[in-house]
């Protein structure tokens, strides 16, 4: 195997690990305050990802095409919705739901995401079929031997990782962060501290689905399409990167993203009798990872009450 | 639901309500099946709604309970009549039998799910793949001549046992979410196997060979004192005595000190263990038998639908089951019965709605958590002493 082929695979499995990164962050975030899992949040994403598209086609209509200001409408569009859509799934159907057993959440939550699923698919204009996704980013390409380095998948890489490490800033060194940290460890202290609980909660699903948004958009621009269907695989991909890395820790997030997204690279280019296997491969390493590390490579710090 | 509950009740006739109540539904799934327009079952829906609301309001539905505590043999056996009667009834109908089968055979795999999230409080989100590894070592085992399709029902079950045997491992060290992943990363690997599996007949699928018995085949058409049946009438009769062992497994196994182990696991894992049960022994015996429910279920399954696809054993199918199983009530049978008939026959019935079908039912399976999270027939009392009689 030569230069090139390892440099393309490398290019392309850190692009995957950014966005696999950008969702399970989601999942991290909300198991950390609610101890729930949200599993609506992949197609949230999609949902989001629609939004942002309808945005293009509005901007389209109204004459708007510099490339920038329409990306800046876009994602303005797309993650301030989507934020509040992850605000108001966990005020009306997570937050009533949290004395019930985990099991409960996680099924209304999967089945909120199959209902927006449907959703999109009967009632968006034509939703049953992939759209075509504008390429807004400039598409030269640097060639270095066989391989070629293409520009928008560098500023989406930058972008994803200058997001999540605005989020690591935010949930390390804001108010809001430290409010977010406070109810994670224990809710009933942060509570009598006077921090409000509902507000926190409501702000980290917001956060968490508005990041996720922005992995939708990134996957747009860099496939240039998108289906109702692409909220489910990226969502359970990064479901099973939260998991893998531990989940309630933003680290263990990242770390599991980009190890999924090693892993599915490692398999499309060491299985070359059937790349078609990756997946496979992949998800055989996790389930074995699971047997291994139980709680994920960082577990959370916990123990059980008796 | 662990306590054992006592039942001194003296009442004449303490089977009439539920006799009356079982009769009922059954001529009530054969109108609804019947039914051709969508108004008739639209009708019907309303007819059920007020039905149910009239015997909540009225106590009737406590005499029904309080009939079941009582007398529960007989009214199963009462149950089972009418199923066969009504498969009889339906004997003319392809279609009508076909859904009867499908009804029975997702209620079989559905209290094989029950067996591990009701019981032992394990999530398996790879219930489809499950059914589908029964189906699809149906479809193998179907092109040898010489093996007795009853033996490939077994096989089909083992089949399932035997893949779920490798994720005993990360199953029984995990819980939680950390579990639904190994279950969810194993049902989206079993699918993507299949599609790409070349021998297996990838994403095309393979056929399956019809179910046989004592030398008859059953895609023959029955006929009795010159009535000519469909050939789905073996299937569903077949499917009904399945059913009805497997829904006498379940009640023995909750009755039995094994079912004891997995409720105490499921309530409190750590005080189970301080009294000496084996949590890991009760999980893995939970897990692999729910598995090997699924899979005789699906061998049956892919027998009477005669093609089978990775595409019918997707992540949708398996959330489909467990939503039969939360719908119908964690652990409770008749619960899933009631699950499994409303899941599969009201999108066949309502044609109209055909395509809305999934966004109805998540919608249906949210409100039954949010307003009902018990399910529709929650689990009751265990109850030890059901034919005591108050002594005279």
């Amino acid at each position: 195997m030569d230069f090139g082929l390892i440099a393309q695979y490398l290019a392309n499995g850190i692009l995957l690990g950014t966005m696999y990164a950008l969702v399970a962050v989601g999942f991290t975030l909300f198991f950390g305050v609610l101890d729930v899992v949200k599993f609506s949040h992949g197609d949230v994403l999609m949902l989001g990802t629609f939004i942002g598209f309808t945005a293009w086609l509005g901007l389209e209509a109204i004459g708007v095409t510099n490339p920038w200001i329409q990306l800046l409408g876009i994602l303005l569009c797309s993650l301030g919705a989507t934020a509040l859509i992850g605000a108001a799934i966990a005020k009306w159907l997570v937050l009533p739901l949290k004395k019930a057993p985990q099991l409960n959440t996680l099924l209304i939550t999967l089945m909120l995401g199959t209902a927006i699923r449907e959703v999109v698919r009967l009632f968006y204009p034509n939703g049953s079929n992939p759209k075509a996704f504008p390429a807004l980013l400039p598409n030269s390409a640097i060639e270095i031997g066989n391989f070629s380095l293409r520009a928008d998948s560098v500023i989406l890489v930058l972008a994803g990782l200058g997001l999540i490490g605005l989020l690591n800033l935010v949930i390390n060194r804001t108010r809001l962060g430290l409010a977010i940290r406070a109810v994670a460890q224990d809710e009933e202290t942060a509570r009598i501290m006077g921090i409000n609980y509902t507000l926190v909660v409501l702000a980290t699903f917001a956060l968490g689905s508005g990041v996720a948004a922005f992995a939708g958009i990134m996957n747009g621009l860099y496939y240039n399409e998108i289906n109702f269907g692409m909220g489910l695989i990226l969502g359970l991909i990064g479901f099973s990167a939260a998991i893998v890395g531990g989940l309630g820790n933003l680290y263990g997030a990242i770390l599991g993203g980009f190890l999924f997204a090693g892993l599915q690279t490692v398999g499309a280019a060491l299985l070359p009798f059937a790349s078609a296997y990756k997946d496979v491969f992949a998800f055989a390493v996790v389930i074995a990872l699971m047997a291994w590390k139980p709680t994920g490579l960082i577990p959370e710090r916990s123990s059980d009450r008796v | 639901m662990t306590d054992i509950s006592l039942n001194p009740l003296d009442r004449p006739r303490p089977w009439l309500a539920g006799a009356s109540v079982i009769l009922a539904s059954g001529l009530y799934v054969w109108a609804l099946i019947v039914a051709e327009e969508t108004w008739q079952v639209l009708g019907l829906l309303l007819l059920a709604l007020v039905a149910v609301v009239i015997g909540l309001k009225t106590g009737l539905s406590r005499r029904v309970q309080q009939d079941w505590a009582q007398s529960e043999p007989r009214l199963n056996r009462l149950a089972f009549a009418t199923l066969i009667v009504l498969i009889l009834a339906l004997s003319q109908a392809h279609f009508a039998l076909l859904m009867v089968t499908t009804v029975l055979l997702y209620f079989v795999a559905a209290m094989g799910l029950n067996i591990q999230f009701g019981f032992a409080g394990m999530v398996n989100f790879a219930g489809a793949a499950f059914f589908g590894a029964g189906a699809y070592t149906a479809a193998v085992l179907g092109t040898i001549d010489a093996f007795p399709p009853l033996l490939t029902l077994v096989a089909g079950g083992l089949v399932a046992l035997l893949l779920g045997i490798p994720l005993l491992v990360p199953i029984v060290r995990t819980t939680g979410h950390y579990a639904a992943v190994v279950t969810i990363a194993f049902g989206v690997l079993f699918r993507t196997f299949l599609e790409v599996n070349e021998i297996l007949g990838g994403p095309q699928g393979l056929m399956v060979a019809p179910m046989r018995l004592f030398g008859w085949d059953f895609n023959n058409s029955p006929t009795i004192g010159g009535f000519e049946m469909s050939f789905y009438a073996n299937y569903a009769l077949f499917a009904a005595v399945l059913a009805a062992l497997v829904f006498v497994l379940m009640r023995r196994l909750e009755r039995s000190w094994i079912g004891l182990h997995m409720d105490a696991v499921r309530l409190d894992e750590t005080a189970a263990a301080c009294f000496g049960i084996s949590v890991k022994r009760t999980k893995i015996t939970a897990f692999l038998m729910g598995n090997l429910i699924l899979g005789v279920s699906g061998a049956l399954y892919g027998m009477m639908i005669s093609f089978i696809a990775p595409a019918s054993f997707t992540f949708s199918d398996s959330l489909l089951l467990v939503s039969i199983v939360l719908l119908g009530g964690m652990g409770s049978p008749w619960g899933a019965a009631v699950a499994a008939t409303i899941v599969v026959l009201l999108p066949e019935k309502l044609q109209l709605l055909q395509e809305y079908r999934f966004l109805l039912f998540s919608i249906l399976v949210m409100l039954v958590l949010l307003f009902r999270p018990d399910g529709l027939l929650p689990r009751q009392l265990r109850n030890f002493f059901a034919t005591r009689r108050a002594v005279k």
